[in-house]
């Protein structure tokens, strides 16, 4: 088990450290950010030495070098836009985005779980219908499009909910919900088949001719085997909801790292870029370890390899 | 001597886009303290059918049992309510099926498979628990078992895995003890001893057994009584030493002619002229006409069971009185 933690580990350092250098060229490639600080009228002379000032005049091995070595110490530069320190605006979004993450997260396995398992359970019923139609519409309507629908209408019209902003619980609602919605039905649909498959196998026909109560052979046997192929695409489902964050938080103005990702591409601010990617790179990485670790957890043959 | 178990006239329908089967047609059979019984026939006979609706656990929603008695200790157990027959099974109904490599879990260790129904059958709890479920591996000639509780089914040989499910059908211990097919998938060395192990643990709990198999030889080692099922019904059933050496139904006869005479290497049964019958297209006779040499005009009505000697019966139109 140890080892299979230290070998995750360091393949996820390796995929950092190449996202790192693709981050670092693609900052570059988005055009020159100098024209968008710099006046209108800014002379040669003035785009020379700001260039000096702000370190773009090194050599691209140099500037990379120094900008990953000081990245490892939480140091990603100064924002060009905002003329303070990266670290400080990392810091004051990320905290809103983990929180909103993990209220989406919340929220879907709560709303998943019961759902996905009751599907299978009851297969071909009104509950299984239910449960279809949620996954269709989850999977089919754009999350940008929900979003707006949800701010148009329960926000705006009705009035019942904050269509922005992050000042109460209330707020947490409606870009939880949106952010949500998409795992909720990819994490459901999982669940209702891999149930199903399990409860038709060997071992839970032997657990109920053991006379194991139904609730435990479905929540019990059954379920743990079920979560195998979940835990498997829980990754991949986070990889999901941190890109599709930048979205939410754009159009409820949620004050996280998308909304800081978002507004630093538009303004090729590119220590900013470089700082959310890799931050975020590096949570979705953690995310990653933490999920293969579960695996190996549920699933005793990888634990102890075939 | 008073029967452990006393099936009559059990009835088991499957619902299917075919139509609906009668998987079990009126099954009637009786068995007593440590007595074994074979239940041999071609696969898709209902011999599984017939098991599973022993303790109601019949594929649902499109298999039901729609009529008979399931008498245990004069219990009939169809009457039962879902809850009490839940304790009903493994505790004094216990089964073990075919494939030993898919019917333990695989994400919970050998430990928490064998202590769950002792926890449930005999509240025990902690240290105990342990030691009893020590004791049941060991029961079952499973070596250290104290180590193996720790273990997981992948990590145990099929013979291994198998035994862990022996010991846990002895857990109750049962009353009676259905195994369908259980060393159909075992090499045949293991499955000698896996036999061996079976009847050793009905002599010492005394019992009843069902033993459902494709293969005559081992009947003829292991099962006191034989019933042969063919379409859902029991065509013949009697003492083991008379089902094979005066069989009565043609079917029983080709049973027994298609073991090959040569040494007890394939003991299977191997085919037998014509088409096994379609269960969903029965006609009203006897469902073994089309196949049968000695088939005439009476067959087309289907035959009813005739006694035949002591415990010896038959259905067929040839031993049918006047
Ligand atoms: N889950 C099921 N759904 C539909 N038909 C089934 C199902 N299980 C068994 N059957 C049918 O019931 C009949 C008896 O099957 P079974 O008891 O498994 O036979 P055996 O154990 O003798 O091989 C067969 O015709 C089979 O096709
Ligand atoms: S009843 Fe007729 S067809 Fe059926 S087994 Fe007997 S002789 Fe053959
Ligand atoms: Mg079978």
């Amino acid at each position: 088990m140890l080892r299979f933690v230290v070998f995750r580990l360091l393949q996820s350092l390796v995929a950092l450290a190449i996202l790192s250098v693709v981050v670092f060229i693609l900052a570059r490639a988005t055009g020159d950010p100098l024209h968008m600080i710099l006046p209108m009228n800014a002379s040669e002379e003035d785009y020379a030495n700001a260039r000096q000032y702000l370190g773009l005049d090194r050599p691209y091995v140099e500037q990379y070098l120094s900008f990953v070595g000081r990245a490892v110490i939480g140091d990603f530069g100064n924002s060009i836009r905002a003329r303070r320190p990266v670290i400080e605006l990392l810091q004051a979004r990320l905290p809103y985005s983990l929180k909103l993450a993990a209220f989406a997260m919340v929220v879907s396995l709560a709303l998943a779980f019961p759902l996905g398992v009751m599907a299978a359970v009851h297969k071909g019923t009104g509950v299984d219908r239910a449960a279809q139609i949620v996954a269709i519409l989850g999977q089919s309507l754009p999350t940008f499009w929900v979003s707006i629908v949800l701010v148009e209408f329960v926000a705006g019209r009705l009035q019942w909910l904050p269509a922005g902003g992050a000042d109460s619980l209330a707020s947490y609602v409606l870009p939880g919900f949106t952010l949500g919605w998409f795992v909720v039905a990819g994490m459901m649909r999982l669940l209702r088949s891999g149930m199903l498959e399990v409860l038709d196998s060997e071992y839970v026909k032997l657990a109920r001719l053991k006379g194991v109560a139904e609730h435990r052979v479905v929540w019990v046997h059954a379920l743990k085997n079920a979560l195998i192929p979940v835990v498997t695409f829980a990754g991949i489902y986070f990889a999901i909801l941190v890109t599709t964050a930048i979205v939410v938080e754009t159009v409820f103005a949620w004050p996280g790292l998308g909304r800081l990702a978002y507004d630093g591409i538009t303004s090729r601010d590119f220590p900013v870029i470089q700082a959310v990617v890799l931050t975020t790179a590096a949570i979705v990485a953690a995310v990653n370890l933490g999920v293969d670790c579960l695996y190996a957890l549920i699933d005793p043959r990888i634990r102890y390899g075939r | 001597m008073s029967s452990v178990i006393d099936v009559r006239d059990l009835r088991t329908h499957i619902v299917t886009r075919w139509g609906t089967i009668k998987a079990v047609d009126g099954v009637s059979f009786a068995l007593g303290e440590a007595e074994t019984l074979g239940l041999v026939g071609e696969s898709g006979s209902g011999k599984s059918m017939t098991c599973l609706s022993l303790v109601r656990l019949v594929p649902r929603p499109a298999a039901r049992i729609v009529g008979g008695e399931v008498r245990l200790d004069g219990e009939d157990l169809l009457a039962k309510s879902d809850a009490e027959m839940q304790q009903i099974r493994g505790r004094k109904v216990a089964m073990i099926l075919q494939d030993p490599m898919s019917s333990l879990n695989p994400v919970f260790s050998i430990g928490m498979q064998m202590r769950e129904p002792l926890a449930m059958y005999h509240r025990l709890r902690g240290a105990a628990v342990t030691a009893r479920a020590a004791e049941l591996l060991a029961a079952v000639r499973i070596p250290s078992p104290e180590t193996r509780l720790r273990a997981f089914p992948h990590q145990l040989s099929g013979g291994m895995r198998q035994r862990v499910v022996g010991a846990m059908a002895i857990a109750g211990p049962p009353r009676l003890l259905i195994a369908d097919e259980p060393t159909t998938s075992l090499d045949l060395t293991i499955q000698a001893q896996y036999l061996g192990l079976l009847k050793e643990l009905q002599q010492r709990h005394r019992f009843a057994m069902i033993f459902v198999t494709h293969n005559l030889g081992i009947v003829a080692r292991t099962c006191d009584r034989v019933a042969v099922m063919y379409a859902g019904r029991i065509v013949e059933i009697g003492p083991v030493r008379r089902i094979f050496t005066e069989p009565a139904h043609p079917y029983t006869r080709a049973l027994l002619e298609s073991i090959p005479r040569f040494g007890a290497r394939r003991e299977r049964l191997t085919a037998i002229a014509g088409q096994p019958p379609d269960l969903a297209s029965l006609g009203a006779g006897c469902a073994f006409a089309p196949r049968c040499p000695a088939a005439f005009e009476r067959c087309a009505t289907a035959p009813s069971e005739t006694a035949i000697a002591p415990g010896h019966a038959t259905r067929c139109w040839l031993h049918a009185r006047a």
